[in-house]
């Protein structure tokens, strides 16, 4: 504790924070937690819990393997990684339970999925066992924030155009009906969030030149 | 350092400690939080009952409401009549597949509204991806339907969840489910749109149509033992 101080919020440090917002997202570049991104983007109100699900376990997790680096043994790491992301999921959900018992209703099966979410196992695997607490820390939040606004705007549109509506409120005004207009069918179903993730990498690549892969 | 880290009983002896640590943890949380959790399931089910009979409840008053309204709860049929209807997990008996349909418990809960009685039924089935369940009220002439609710654990949104929605249970509303002689009617999930209006036909959710059959499948199976039990009331 007695190195060199380096500003809490230096150039690195926020770098840690952005960087998996878009450069290296865990969704649109990484390709991980796709599984999710697909189950659960149905509705904005879902997507929305489920990113502060995953972003409460990913910085509860990064912060406890940043902690113990030096005493988990490298032979069982990533055992002990996932009895700690487990054990943190299942807190959750019992906690989600006990006091937001309508919220806990609505994720359903999809919060003890959160325990096979790839990209927890990746941070934890790549970033915390080698770094400090608070970098981690700054990790957990940059990535579930980076992980949470692709979900949202995954399910805007799918719940836009598949139920025609935002928060379970009806946008889409009911004279469209009358003139004959429908809601989209598959929007609901996975394969089109499969999809609409596919058009954000375009949009988001042709953005930034840097992420296009060369071959 | 005076400790090897890749030694074996380092590994071992961490493997141990933190096997304990989470183990005690975790069983902690479970029994400090069970308490809350076991009140959070019965004020649903609480809310649900009542939202069969239209009686909006929430979390906050959902015990006072449910004293009010609900005069009686029993159970109509099963192994122990004297047992308190309110803690008979209908769900429970549905999975335990030792049990046939004449061993499970049928619970009655009879409700006073507005000085009308009604007489609201669980009812409990599968959908397509797990249980589905509900509450169907039926009015005091033993076969009009007042109201109903349904509920699922992990139907797919936008798709067979809808059965959840009001949309969905407010067709079942004013539909008899006996006729003059007091047989029982079962009532029809349709997908060609002829649900409309009081037929014992309601309409089915587009591209939910597992979830609308195990709807039909629960409803007509369960409401067809308590139609009975009416029957035997009447004569």
């Amino acid at each position: 504790m007695s190195e060199k101080k380096e500003a809490l919020f230096s150039k690195k440090n926020r770098k840690l924070m952005t960087d998996p917002l878009d450069g290296s997202n865990p969704i649109s570049v990484q390709v991980l937690g796709i599984c999710s991104a697909l189950a659960i983007t149905v509705q904005v109100e879902q997507a929305f819990v489920m990113s502060a699900a995953v972003m409460a376990v990913l910085i509860f997790g990064n912060l406890i393997v940043s902690a113990m680096r030096n005493l988990i043994p490298s032979r069982i790491r990533i055992i002990v990684q996932l009895v700690i992301v487990a054990a943190l999921v299942i807190l959750v959900n019992e906690l989600l339970k006990a006091f937001m018992p309508d919220v806990s209703e609505k994720l359903s099966v999809f919060v003890g999925l959160i325990i096979t979410n790839c990209i927890i196992m990746g941070r934890l695997e790549a970033f915390a066992l080698g770094n400090k607490v608070w970098p981690s820390l700054l990790d957990a939040i940059g990535n579930g924030i980076g992980y949470g606004w692709i979900l949202v705007v995954v399910a805007f549109f799918r719940e836009l155009f598949g139920s025609g509506k935002i928060f379970g409120f009806q946008i889409i005004p009911e004279s469209f009906y009358d003139a004959g207009y429908m809601n989209n069918n598959m929007m609901i179903l996975p394969p089109m969030a499969l999809i609409t993730v596919a058009l954000i990498i375009w949009v988001q690549r042709s953005k930034n030149i840097d992420l296009i892969e060369e071959n | 350092m005076a400790i090897n880290k890749n030694s074996n009983g380092y590994t071992f002896a961490f493997a141990i400690i933190m096997v304990v640590v989470v183990g005690t943890l975790l069983a902690v949380a479970s029994q400090g939080l069970k308490s809350r959790q076991d009140k959070n399931t019965s004020d649903k089910k609480m809310i649900n009952i009542l939202g069969a009979i239209n009686v909006e409840a929430s979390r906050d008053n959902a015990q006072e409401m449910f004293n009010k309204y609900v005069v009686e709860s029993k159970i109509i049929s099963g192994e122990d009549l004297s047992a308190p209807a309110f803690d008979v997990d209908i769900k429970k008996e549905f999975r335990d597949k030792s049990l046939t349909i004449l061993d499970r418990n049928y619970p009655l809960y009879i409700c006073e509204k507005e000085g009308n009685r009604y007489y609201v039924i669980p009812v409990v089935g599968t959908g397509l991806w797990g249980p589905i369940w509900g509450f169907v009220a039926i009015d005091s002439d033993y076969k009009t339907i007042y109201g109903a609710t349904f509920d699922h654990k992990g139907e797919t949104p936008g798709l067979g969840a809808e059965i959840k929605q009001s949309s969905y249970s407010d067709q079942y509303a004013g539909e008899v489910v006996a006729d003059y002689s007091g047989a029982f009617i079962p009532i029809i999930v349709v997908k060609d749109g002829s649900g409309k209006g009081m037929n014992s036909k309601v309409d089915g959710i587009t591209g939910g149509t597992i979830t609308s059959k195990g709807v039909e499948e629960m409803t007509t199976r369960t409401l067809g033992v308590y139609v009975n039990y009416f029957n035997s009331l009447n004569n």
